[in-house]
């Protein structure tokens, strides 16, 4: 347990020293939103129908990111060897690992997507459905790239085909977090929705650090 | 003869279809044949010219 | 490299049924196309479209039996390490998406004078969408390692998390749709299948599935050609 927690703090430490990384992700995240109004004109209706949309594909776009780093830099100077000979399991390697990538990128997206969304227009019942559904799915999220991230150690163009792998994974969480947007605009019940999207974290929580670890184990091998 | 090309109109949707479906199969079988047979060949050449090195550079197996 | 010995008896074994395979190939699919467009009806809402249905249909089962075996072979791969599983999952992906994507153009093709749509979001062609980019996924992951091996195996794990997930996107494609679509628009014909249609839709699947396994066979032996020349060449540059 202590080494699981001393890794989600050196991991939350190198981010925070190396403090771009998490500045570019947000930086994406809200450039890539501005893009839609400028694309598709700034008409107000429009734009608050397609507010959770938006914010919840860009999110999940700015989370692929960072997923390609994920691993490979400990693979490239050798901390994934000693991580993996230190007694702590893979699996345990993985879930800490999903657990700093949310801290530091889902998290602050969670924060900044209601801002955003007062630039789109979102009707205001709709916030609650939007934060708590980012809540639940960017975890979810975050476990799934950490999948991606330890296939594609040492992979090349890894930056890309994590992406391409992760992305059509992530369709459930897209689907259940729009949803409970939408209801929560139309003044519909949320709670099937955010139950759904509780549902697939807690599934993710065990299987994805499962797989994640079985991946490792080949990448050091 | 023209009415069964003619499709009782969906000609453009049926013909199609079909060449579709067959050309993938066709193309996907021929890729399959093509690969696996210069695979072979290849194998079987550099078992035979491989053990000896004199011939090995004779017929130009690139040694890298 | 003994690891690589011995797949010459399954080698063996499958020449000897490739031939087979490809007589029942023509036979199945040359009377599935005979019966298909010259003596079955035209479906009495569909008319002639329904022809259609001789090509997609089995498309779309081998589409589910190529991730089958994609599936089932880096299952036993990753638990046996034996090395032919791996070259069957290897070969499974590509066939599986050559069907995945000959269901998806005549689906198109179908759709466009029935629903009057090339492409509509419906759950299922988005779920046989997300079938396609598993497939694409699955084969750019094993192709981008310098080791074989460990694309293999990054591969297999791929392979066994879209089982576990792929029941859960259909599932929530599902009913993602049902929020947005009523179902009636979507609906096929809507008649039971006249039996003049079963007879040649079950002979081209037949003839679908050994076109399949004749596939599969010949990128087994392309591939394992492909390793023993691996091989080959690094045990040259070794003497």
């Amino acid at each position: 347990m202590n080494g699981f927690l001393a890794l989600i703090g050196r991991d939350l430490r190198l981010a925070r020293r190396q403090g771009a990384d998490v500045a570019m992700t947000l930086a994406f995240f809200v450039v890539v939103v501005a893009l839609f109004p400028l694309g598709l004109g700034p008409t107000p209706a429009l734009l608050a129908r397609i507010a959770g949309g938006v914010l919840w594909v860009t999110a999940l776009l700015a989370a692929m990111l960072s997923f390609d780093r994920l691993f490979q830099q400990d693979a490239d100077d050798g901390g994934l060897d000693l991580l993996a000979l230190s007694g702590l399991p893979l699996v345990l390697v993985a879930l800490a690992k999903a657990v700093a990538h949310w801290l530091t990128t889902g998290l602050p997206t969670v924060l900044l997507a209601p801002l955003l969304a007062l630039t789109l227009d979102l009707p205001a019942a709709a916030y609650p459905a939007l934060v708590i559904g980012l809540l639940l799915g960017t975890p979810t999220v975050s476990l799934l790239g950490t999948v991606g991230a330890a296939l594609v150690v040492g992979a090349r163009r890894a930056g890309v085909l994590v992406a391409l792998i992760v992305l059509p994974l992530t369709i459930p969480v897209l689907i259940f977090g729009v949803a409970a947007v939408e209801a929560g605009g139309a003044g519909l019940p949320i709670q099937p929705h955010l139950t759904l999207l509780a549902a697939l974290l807690a599934a993710a929580i065990p299987l994805a650090p499962l797989a994640a670890g079985a991946a490792l184990r080949q990448a050091v091998e | 003869m023209s009415e069964f090309f003619a499709m009782g109109g969906y000609a453009g949707f049926i013909w199609p279809s079909y060449a579709v479906a067959f050309g993938v199969m066709a193309g996907l079988l021929l890729w399959a044949w093509r690969t696996a047979r210069q695979g072979e060949a290849e194998v079987e050449h550099l078992r035979a010219v491989g053990l000896d090195p004199r011939r090995r550079q004779d017929a130009g197996v690139d040694v890298p | 490299m003994h690891r690589f010995a011995n797949p010459t008896r399954f080698l063996r074994l499958a020449n000897a049924l490739l031939p087979w395979l490809a007589a029942a190939a023509v036979l199945l699919l040359g009377s599935g196309l005979w019966l298909g467009l010259l003596r079955s009806p035209a479906d009495y809402q569909q008319g002639e479209t329904v022809r259609i249905m001789y090509v997609h249909v089995p498309a779309a089962w081998m589409a589910m039996a190529g991730y089958t075996t994609l599936a089932l072979s880096s299952l036993a791969f990753l638990v046996w390490k034996h090395p032919l599983a791996d070259l069957a999952a290897r070969a499974a992906s590509p066939i599986g998406a050559s069907f995945t994507a000959i269901a998806l153009v005549t689906g198109a093709l179908w759709g466009q004078p029935m629903w009057g749509t090339w492409w509509v979001w419906d759950a299922r062609l988005t779920s046989v969408l997300v079938l396609l980019f598993l497939y694409l996924g699955h084969m750019a992951l094993t192709n981008a390692f310098d080791d074989p091996e460990r694309g293999g195996r990054a591969g297999a794990v791929l392979a066994l998390v879209g089982v576990v997930n792929l029941p859960i996107i259909k599932f929530s494609v599902d009913w993602w749709n049902t929020l947005h679509q009523p179902a009636s628009v979507l609906r096929l014909g809507g008649s039971t299948i006249d039996p003049a249609m079963m007879k040649p839709l079950f002979l081209m699947a037949g003839g679908y599935l050994a076109v399949f396994g004749v596939a599969l066979i010949l990128r087994i032996r392309a591939l394992y050609a492909e390793r023993r020349l691996r091989q080959l060449r690094l045990s040259l540059t070794d003497a």
